[in-house]
């Protein structure tokens, strides 16, 4: 088992009270930052750790840090990003709810890193009851003197504020968040400029993870060389990996980066292999927008090496026959999955979550939904399958935002690996628009 | 300033400038198409992907390509920067995709829409478009909705472009009635429940809009545009500058529009009364014909030819070589 660093005592009775949690060692890189460390020293030492964010991008986090823009008598802002809606991913929701002095202690430190006096956790609007857990936990700070003016005597202030969204999946977008929490539609911002120079009410901002602001907290308690020995090569560090899909044991797991993605299926430590005793079919192994891989694939790279749970390793290959970490969300898929019906349900949720804003994802990923539809349905034909991967193409690299790429990779992945399985669809139409139908090898040579 | 290249034409331009700004210096068919950006609109453009262009190198000081196509009307030129529109192969067959994006909720009803023949929107598509198309669902439709008595909304023709949102929100500022309501395609431009944009400058809208969404009520189907004639004329008004170009069939002015750029942009907003109410002659001084661009159906037929760099399209017919060479598209200025 490796080590677990942010959730540790997740299972201890009452450690979302301020008391137990800090008897648990709880707000020690806050005390240990402002009393010791000038903000400089907290950003080298996030560098050092080589974090990278985990809200899906994997951007290292010390470098953004580094990148924001410090004019002076010009307010800055940290953002987290907690309005977490990809599907698959259920990570940042277990750790708020659970542990929500975690992600507090994590917003002092960087706030005090980053110079801020103002932050703001943006949270998804579905997740009401977290939102109450957090406003609890927020009072608890400043009734202990964590948050607030002259934070423990060091003269550093901090206010730090729970905005709740709307529930689009867009607002998870960094720049489409700025203009929500700013009160506008949540459409996303064209870049240049980007938030670090002109974010938050066209003030320097840095937006980041829940998972990457709550992962600051052990990288300070210990150091940056420290965390950075957990890992391997580029991935330092610990991450949480929503497991779900068709597992014995689905859930979130804090795995060390560099575990082989066989044995956090197969293990019983992780996930515990298939249910029912069924075979792998399918892999999404980072949220729904990074390209699915067959089993061949996501167990052994193209060379043959072993997958790792590294963000290099499962990029390996690139998109020909790799994937992305992403966010987390690991979705596996057993022999009864139908591809095509799976790419059509992950196709729906982006032709509903587009904003509508730029064209090529306002139309195209419409466009994708309703071919899906048409080949699932047994109404395709053989010329569907390229116009699915033109339009993906088209679609891809050309918009505002990233959700472009998103609704995009996925049905330009699941082309590529199991073609057959669309093909399946068109030959087989009426076979293949029964309730549960799926396609298996068998029956195609019978 | 800032030195680039463009296409390879070197211009140079203030910091700060644009890329499609940039190219609008050089002027002439290398310009990309803007659908959505419009200059005298604050936060307008990046939206339709029209004018996406390749930077081939991003600056003397970091000269590596951008690794995306970007927005040329919202993206700031940088000292050394080298762009690539319509020599890049890349660039063209994008631009194609948009198009075909463009057009696939669009209702193609030309034959019956006002906006037919000033239309952004069929010139886009006539020079980068190809003629089928491959969408075969239902398109999106909508009920027509009258904005007030003079302006009708006809979402079904939207591209969804925002330059009347930010028009009613610049120029007509009033109560904020107009926006987008619901997102992806089912987002739709509106006033809440048919509210009027109560503003003398509401019917700016119209001149804004690259298609046929928002038209004018009291010219709706009176008369294809290119069989009245343009005559710019201008009046002594209170509200606005009163310079204006009358549309005339016969002795009859059909239409008062504003005065529009090169690039479709209006030069002056004016007020409603100039433009709904004063409808005869004897209300404006005529100043003479209005300069129609050689490329618009307006001017009896004279497309310019689409190819935009035939070094890039390769198997041109002769017919059209010749042409091009004998009939160099327009320079700015020429």
């Amino acid at each position: 088992m490796g080590r677990k660093l942010l959730t540790e005592h997740i299972n201890v009775e009452g450690i979302d009270t301020f008391e137990v949690y800090r008897k648990h060692g709880g707000y020690r890189s806050v005390e240990k930052a402002i009393k010791t460390m000038t903000p400089d020293e907290v950003v080298e030492e996030v560098k050092k750790s080589g974090l990278r964010g985990r809200g899906g991008a994997g951007f290292p986090t010390g470098m953004k840090w580094s990148f924001l823009a410090k004019p002076e008598g010009v307010p800055r802002y940290l953002v987290c990003n907690a309005d977490e809606s990809e599907p698959g991913t259920f990570k940042d929701r277990q750790l708020m709810s659970k542990l929500p002095h975690l992600l507090i202690e994590g917003m002092i430190t960087s706030s005090y890193a980053l110079g801020a006096n103002t932050s703001y956790i943006y949270i998804r609007g579905e997740l009401l009851y977290v939102l109450r857990i957090l406003e609890k936990a927020i009072a608890e700070a400043y009734a202990n003197g964590f948050l607030g003016k002259n934070i423990l005597g060091s003269g550093y202030d901090l206010d730090l504020h729970v905005h709740p969204g709307g529930g689009a999946y867009i607002c998870g977008e960094e720049t489409a968040l700025l203009e929500s929490l700013e009160g506008k539609r949540g459409n996303p911002r064209n870049k240049p400029p980007f938030p670090a120079v002109q974010g938050l009410y066209a003030r320097p901002t840095v937006v980041n993870n829940v998972e990457s602001i709550a992962a600051v907290v052990p990288i300070i308690n210990e150091g940056g060389d420290e965390y950075a020995k957990i890992g391997v090569g580029r991935s330092t560090g610990t991450k949480l990996i929503s497991a779900c899909g068709h597992l014995n044991k689905p859930g979130i797991y804090e795995i060390e980066l560099g575990v082989p993605v066989e044995e956090f299926i197969y293990s019983d430590e992780y996930c515990g292999g298939i249910w029912k005793g069924r075979q792998l079919k399918a892999v999404v192994a980072g949220g729904s927008s990074v390209p699915i891989l067959p089993t061949e694939l996501i167990l052994k790279t193209a060379a043959g090496e072993n997958r790792l749970m590294t963000y290099e390793s499962l990029s390996d290959g690139g998109f020909v026959t790799g994937t992305m970490l992403g966010s987390g969300g690991f979705i596996a898929m057993d022999e009864t999955t139908c591809i095509v019906r799976n790419t059509w349900n992950f196709s729906r949720f982006y032709h509903h979550e587009s904003c509508g804003q730029c064209s090529p994802c306002r139309e195209g990923t419409g466009w994708l939904e309703k071919v899906l539809h048409r080949l699932e349905h047994g109404h395709g034909h053989m010329e569907d399958i390229d116009l699915l991967v033109s339009v993906a193409k088209q679609i891809e690299g050309n918009t505002i935002c990233p959700l472009g790429e998103a609704a995009a990779w996925p049905v330009a992945a699941a082309v590529r690996h199991f073609r057959h399985e669309f093909e399946w669809h068109v030959t087989h139409a009426k076979e293949a628009a029964q309730p549960g139908a799926v396609y298996r090898p068998s029956a195609v040579l019978a | 300033m800032a030195k680039i290249t463009f296409d390879g034409v070197e211009v140079e331009v203030p910091d700060g400038t644009t890329i499609l700004n940039a190219a609008r210096q050089i002027g002439g068919s290398i310009v990309p198409p803007a659908m959505c950006y419009y200059t005298p609109l604050k936060g307008s453009g990046g939206k339709c992907r029209a004018c996406l262009v390749r930077v081939a190198a991003g600056s003397a000081k970091d000269p590596r390509p951008m690794p995306k196509l970007v927005a040329s009307c919202v993206t700031p030129v940088q000292d050394g920067m080298v762009v690539e529109n319509t020599t890049s192969e890349q660039v063209l067959n994008v631009r194609k995709g948009i198009v075909e994006m463009l057009l696939i909720n669009h209702p193609l009803d030309c034959p019956v829409c006002d906006q037919a023949g000033e239309c952004d929107l069929q010139n886009f598509a006539f020079e980068h478009g190809v003629s089928t198309t491959r969408y075969q669902e239902e398109r999106r439709t909508f009920e027509k909705i009258d904005i007030g008595p003079l302006i009708q909304l006809h979402m079904t023709r939207c591209i969804l472009c925002y330059r009347c949102v930010y028009t009613a929100d610049q120029i007509a500022k009033g109560d904020r009635v107009h926006g987008v309501l619901g997102r992806g395609d089912a987002a739709e431009i509106g006033t809440y429940i048919e509210n009027i944009i109560d503003n003398d400058f509401s019917g700016n809208v119209i001149d804004v809009c690259p298609v046929g969404a928002l038209t004018d009520k009291t010219f709706r189907f009176k008369q294809r545009v290119w069989f009245t004639k343009p005559m710019n004329a201008h009046r002594d008004c209170p509200k606005c500058a009163g310079n204006v170009v009358l549309w005339y069939k016969g002795k009859d002015v059909l239409r008062t529009t504003a005065r529009k750029d090169q690039y479709g942009e209006v030069k002056e907003w004016i007020c409603n009364e100039c433009r709904f109410e004063k409808k005869e002659t004897s209300d404006w001084v005529i100043e003479g014909p209005a300069h129609i661009d050689r490329s618009s159906v307006i001017s009896a037929n004279h497309y310019e030819l689409p190819v935009l760099n035939q070094s890039v399209v390769a198997d041109l017919p002769e017919s059209t070589v010749r042409d091009l060479q004998q009939n160099p598209p327009l320079k700015l200025g020429s």
